[in-house]
């Protein structure tokens, strides 16, 4: 069990990635993020649990769903907004945008409009890191989509094959935009395929915050040392649209959306703190305002930040060095 | 006569295609009871069923090698990849399988494979999703590359591709996809290599490629009220390339200036060019230009994204430089 502080830590956390999503949302309706934007709400736990065992120099490689990715990894929400918002004072300085979120300096190593390379990556931050010496660790997010793509079988065999420093974490919300993964796998477990490539895995309640700390924590512990990949797999549920401004009707039912609202991570984790005496209501509510404003102040930063300039275009293709 | 858009327009065909012949299926993300991320196979699902439009995981590989071997053994393979950059995962089975089996195989197997997909930048959809790559196709033994820049040559091109034995390739910019345009009733082709003059004129010869021959013709409106009189042609196939349509327009121009949002070197403008240049020459009254897309990844900042991009005020201005030549 981690200590109080991390336990405050990882509430203020997943509070930080909801208020961030809301915030992101009501921008988009609003007209100021002028790309797609795919929230993370109802998923918190996920990037939570796992990147408070990190370093700023482990590497995290993300998908299109990777905002929450990002603020966990120690991208701040004002930077996060202001890339959504297309502004010079994004972490990608406006050229990426909600699909491209990059920040090395904290390792966040890319989130991406293509879904699969961030396995591929991961792995091959774990070649570094094993080749360098190094205790870093690499670690993939990825959707249940990206299990049916190439790029996951043979990720996975090239990091089992040399005993990687990389974590594989699957956030499988039971659907690829609208297809349903019970369609389209033909082995809908993505916890017990580890065996088919020589590697553990297992399979957690992606909205327990605890149980993903844990799970991810024993994983890491034996990346770094030198006992190899892991890969774990989340269940959760996105409990917005695809992405913002998509229908949301037709491949689900209201009811089953509902079902898991009941079980929304920030809800539950909120219930055990206190059911547990961790914390009492004041001490959260103070946590809630405080992390209320930081997003509120972030907007307020990436509305009124400047514009990339349109001279800079052509900057970045090729090293400057 | 009765106006459609790009999508409206291609589902007429796919349909009436799919009506006729049972050896059609289509596969990608969401093309089954969803109709497609752009719509383009709405109603088909409840039509014609699971089996052929059918919905695939993200395997963009998988399925392209898939509807190879399909299409070796007698079926006829559409693949919607919903945005065109998805393409480019299943390079390697299009460029020494798909493109070559053909050859390979003496001719005694053919390839019927449709691949579509939307292209272009435009609405922040920043660099994995604002992809054309045509020119590298069109580089290639083996493809057909169509990009079609009204709905009613969407309609007959994609008739076309539909019919034919080859590997198309059928790219539509996203900002057209879902504007209007008279389309015939019925069912019509449209074959491959044959451009379209849009605009008639005798002062220079303009070829614009997909999403740019809307803003060259209205670059031509501006300059037609000062008595500056220009050709558009539209190519429709970059691959089969109507050469005899440029040759002639440059013939009577003795100008020409090539217009593509795709990326100049080694481009489609390069190789109009190189051609009007070998069987041409003598026509020439001024260099040949050429105005293309910044040569970098799309950005994502409305900003960046507006600089990257020719517009009709650009286009405009080129035309005026050309002219003074
Ligand atoms: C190679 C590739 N093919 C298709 C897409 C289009 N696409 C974007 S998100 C998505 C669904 C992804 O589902 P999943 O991996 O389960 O992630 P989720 O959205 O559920 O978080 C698809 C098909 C893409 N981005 N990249
Ligand atoms: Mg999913």
């Amino acid at each position: 069990m981690p200590e109080s502080e991390q336990l405050l830590a990882l509430y203020r956390e997943m509070l930080i990635i909801r208020y961030t999503e809301e915030q992101l949302a009501r921008s988009h309706q609003m007209g100021l993020i002028h790309g797609a934007c795919h929230t993370y709400v109802g998923e918190e736990a996920i990037a939570t649990g796992v990147c408070a065992h990190l370093r700023p120099d482990d590497a995290v490689f993300s998908t299109h769903r990777g905002h929450g990715h990002a603020l966990a990894k120690g991208v701040s929400p004002h930077e996060v907004i202001a890339e959504l918002f297309g502004r010079s004072t994004g972490c990608s300085e406006g050229r990426g945008g909600s699909m491209h979120l990059f920040k090395p300096e904290v390792g966040m190593m890319g989130t991406s409009g293509i879904v699969g390379p961030c396995i591929l990556q991961a792995t091959g931050a774990g070649y570094s890191f094993k080749l360098l010496k190094s205790d870093q660790i690499g670690v993939a997010f990825f959707g249940d989509g990206a299990v049916n793509n190439g790029a996951f079988h043979e990720g996975l065999n090239l990091a089992s094959i040399w005993k990687l420093p990389t974590l594989f974490v699957c956030e499988n919300n039971m659907y690829a935009t609208e297809v349903p993964f019970a369609y389209s796998a033909g082995n809908p477990h993505v916890g017990n395929r580890g065996p088919a490539y020589g590697m553990e895995s297992l399979t957690v309640d992606g909205n327990d915050v605890l149980a993903v700390y844990e799970a991810a924590g024993e994983a890491i512990q034996r990346a770094r040392g030198g006992e190899g990949p892991t890969l774990i797999e989340c269940r959760t549920y996105r409990t917005r649209a695809h992405a913002e401004g998509m229908r949301d009707a037709g491949y689900r039912t209201p009811e089953e959306v509902e079902a898991w609202k009941a079980r929304d991570p920030i809800t539950r984790y909120n219930g055990w703190l206190l059911e547990n005496e961790e914390a009492g209501p004041e001490t959260l509510a103070a946590i809630e305002a405080e992390v209320k404003e930081m997003v509120a102040d972030a907007e307020e930063f990436a509305r009124n930040s400047p514009w990339p300039e349109a001279d800079t275009v052509s900057e970045h293709v090729f090293s400057q060095r | 006569m009765r106006e459609l858009t790009f999508v409206e327009a291609t589902l007429e065909a796919l349909d009436s295609a799919m009506a006729r012949d049972p050896s059609i299926f289509v596969v990608g993300e969401g093309i089954g009871a969803r109709g497609g991320n752009f719509n383009t196979t709405v109603g088909l699902f409840d039509k014609y069923g699971p089996e052929r439009l059918c919905d695939t995981p993200i395997s963009e590989r998988g399925f392209v090698g898939m509807c190879a071997g399909a299409a070796m053994t007698g079926t006829r393979p559409v693949v919607d990849f919903m945005f065109f950059d998805f393409i480019l995962d299943a390079f390697g089975e299009l460029v020494n399988q798909i493109a070559k089996m053909q050859y390979m195989s003496s001719g005694r197997l053919k390839m019927p494979i449709l691949l579509r997909g939307a292209i272009g930048i435009g609405h922040s959809a920043a660099t994995h999703h604002s992809g054309s790559y045509y020119p590298i196709f069109a580089h290639l033994p083996g493809f057909r590359v169509v990009v079609p820049s009204v709905p009613s040559d969407a309609k007959g091109l994609f008739a076309t591709a539909l019919q034919s034995d080859d590997p198309v390739l059928f790219l539509e910019h996203k900002s057209l996809l879902f504007n209007r345009g008279e389309v015939p009733e019925g069912e019509y082709t449209i074959p491959f290599g044959q451009a379209r003059v849009a605009r008639e004129g005798t002062d220079c010869t303009l070829v614009a490629i997909g999403s740019m021959v809307d803003k060259t013709l209205a670059a031509c409106e501006r300059l037609a009220e000062e008595g500056i009189s220009c050709e558009v042609i539209d190519p429709r196939t970059i691959a089969p390339l109507d050469m005899e349509t440029v040759l002639a327009s440059v013939h009577k121009t003795g100008r020409l200036l090539i217009v593509d949002e795709t990326f100049q070197p080694c481009g489609v403008g390069a190789e109009i060019s190189a051609q009007v240049i070998d069987r041409g020459f003598d026509d020439l009254d001024a260099p040949i230009r050429r105005l293309n897309g910044a040569h970098v990844p799309t950005p994502y900042s409305p900003t960046l994204e507006e600089a990257i991009v020719p517009e009709a005020a650009e286009i405009e201005q080129s035309i005026r430089d050309l002219l003074a030549e």
